[in-house]
């Protein structure tokens, strides 16, 4: 006779393992790269341009160059995003349109990051001649995050109780009203939450940036949007696969200020979402 | 007044709403007028199924055969891998974890998804790829053996997350009524959970082999990076992605090579389209 309960406990334990086998890692990683980074990480290291063909130094332009980038996609995406959530959630009626949009969504999440890089070549830097520059990535970089904001912004509206807008309406406001005043200051914390994590994702991602902005080697700071600028994931790619001897040191750090940007964006998310939800009215 | 401000701001409100599509037509668009130009020098067929791939030899051989085996190897080797291991995940998350233990444990694969490609690719270079080599005694550990791995840890977040959600959407009575039948936890899980939740998990795998084969910098960075046709899963591959990625910087604009890199965005785009196209009709069969 097979024990069913002992079946449980062998299937139970496999399924332990296999989670171990994800959240294990997880951790190594991040340990391994706060051990290894932070004996590089000084005020020069992240004050100072890059020197000595870029195995000393600092890597202030890369940092900048992702601070510029990362903020010009969000001012493009959140416009754009938010109002595009914002027809999902209280415009579109259930139809082939709505369908469609949701389907154009899924994809653009779905296409992959190179693609996108493609895309900002030939569309931004040579049909509408903008050249390698700020501009033509940031503009990449926003089309990428878009998804992101549109999904997370319209959980957050559909999340606002439908009694909200009734009663507003009824006291007469208008339907821009109700979003304006209603809905959207309830929605607020949701719609942030997607912001930074589109800023996290825009902070990160390399292949978009690859010929749309990213400069191998560029040891001064940009002055305006038609400048190429060095880019944080970039500038790891190039000190670990591109230029011989780096310091071990070196690539840690680069490794780990991106990763402290990018986590540190996320943290910030979490952390309104459980606030949030602590304080929801509803 | 007002009614006017509220008409043009509906209207905007509309245009945006559009714009997701727009966007997609414009990224076809534009792959296609710069890709579909190599096919005035090379048949499809010969592009497609060619295989070498010499884009700067005198003339070019642009066949990309090698780079879809490429492609094909590391993204089977990555489902092989990460398909049981994150769905099994999703089971432990969503069914057998307590509370506290579960939240550590969504915070932790959520962190997973936040760290940039190139971030985990550059780890994978200085510890996975050192013990590929020594494991195996190979002559280098850039194989796609290597990618697969890398690229199956990748892909678990999309499969945890879009796997976990199928589980908590099965019909709660569904559960009780195994129960009240007397049924174990695991009996229950095994035989009524997973049938339930299947059509879930199919679109969670499916989303997770789509990120693995977009999936550029990590692959470029420690696969090898050499555009043969593969014979094992431990010899160096190029992929697609990394292809494009890596080429691009050199390739001339208006150039052959600069068109077949589109040309391979094109096939990119259209394995992606498929692939959400599909998962996104079993997620919505579900309800």
């Amino acid at each position: 006779m097979r024990n069913p309960y002992r079946t449980q406990n062998i299937a139970f334990f496999f399924l332990f393992l296999a989670t171990l086998l994800i959240v294990i890692p997880v951790g190594l990683i991040i340990v391994i790269i706060i051990q290894k980074g932070l004996p590089a990480i000084n005020w020069q290291f992240i004050s100072d341009i890059p020197r000595q063909g870029m195995r000393a130094g600092g890597i202030l332009p890369a940092i900048i160059g992702t601070l510029y980038l990362v903020t010009g996609a969000i001012i493009f995406a959140l416009p754009i995003g938010l109002l595009a959530a914002i027809y999902l959630s209280e415009y579109a009626k259930d139809n082939l349109l709505t369908r469609l949009i949701k389907l154009a969504i899924v994809n653009l999440a779905g296409v992959p990051s190179v693609v996108y890089g493609l895309f900002g070549l030939a569309l931004f830097v040579v049909f509408l001649k903008f050249g390698a520059s700020i501009l033509a990535g940031l503009l990449t970089l926003g089309i990428m995050i878009l998804p992101i904001i549109i999904t997370t912004s319209r959980e957050a509206l559909e999340s606002v109780p439908y009694s909200f807008r009734e009663v507003s309406l009824s006291l007469g406001a208008s339907r821009w009203q109700t979003i304006r005043h209603v809905v959207l200051p309830n929605a607020l914390p949701g719609i942030l939450t997607g912001t930074i994590l589109g800023l996290g994702r825009a902070a990160g991602e390399t292949a978009p940036i690859l010929f749309t902005v990213a400069a191998f080697y560029l040891p001064r700071l940009p002055k305006s949007i038609f400048d190429q600028v060095m880019a944080l994931p970039y500038h790891l790619y190039v000190i670990s696969t591109q230029v011989p001897n780096v310091d071990e040191k070196v690539r840690y750090g680069t490794a780990l200020v991106l990763l402290v940007l990018v986590l540190f964006m996320n943290l910030v998310a979490i952390i309104i979402r459980y606030q949030f939800r602590k304080k929801k009215k509803w | 007044m007002r009614k006017f401000k509220e008409f043009v701001i509906e209207k905007l409100i509309l245009i945006c709403g559009l714009a997701s599509i727009l966007f997609v037509v414009l990224i076809f668009l534009f792959l296609l007028k710069e890709g579909l130009a190599v096919f005035k020098t090379i048949a499809p067929f010969k592009f497609l199924f060619g295989k070498n791939w010499y884009p700067i030899s005198e003339p070019a051989q642009l066949g990309i055969l090698p780079l879809i085996l490429g492609s094909l190897m590391v993204t089977l080797g990555a489902a092989i891998i990460s398909i049981p291991i994150g769905v099994a995940c999703a089971i432990y998350i969503a069914e057998i974890a307590p509370l506290k233990i579960k939240e550590i444990l969504k915070a932790g694969i959520e962190l997973l998804a936040a760290i940039p490609s190139v971030v985990l690719g550059f780890i994978g270079m200085v510890t996975l790829v050192p013990w590929v080599k020594s494991i195996f005694q190979l002559p280098t550990g850039l194989t796609a053996l290597s990618g697969s791995i890398m690229l199956a840890f990748m892909a678990m977040p999309t499969i945890v997350s879009i796997a976990e959600d199928a589980f908590y959407s099965v019909p709660k009575n569904y559960k009780e009524g195994a129960f009240a039948l007397g049924a174990t936890h695991w009996q229950t899980i095994w035989r009524v959970m997973l049938p339930a939740a299947s059509s879930g998990i199919l679109a969670a795998v499916m989303l997770g082999i789509g990120r693995v084969i977009g999936e550029t910098m990590a692959v470029m960075m420690i696969t090898g990076n050499a555009a043969v046709l593969p014979h094992s899963i431990l010899v160096p591959v190029r992929t697609l992605t990394a292809t494009i990625a890596a080429e691009m910087g050199e390739a001339v604009v208006g150039s052959e090579h600069y068109f077949a890199l589109f040309a391979i965005g094109i096939v990119l785009f259209i394995i992606s389209f498929a692939i959400n196209v599909t998962a996104d009709l079993f997620l919505h069969k579900k309800r």
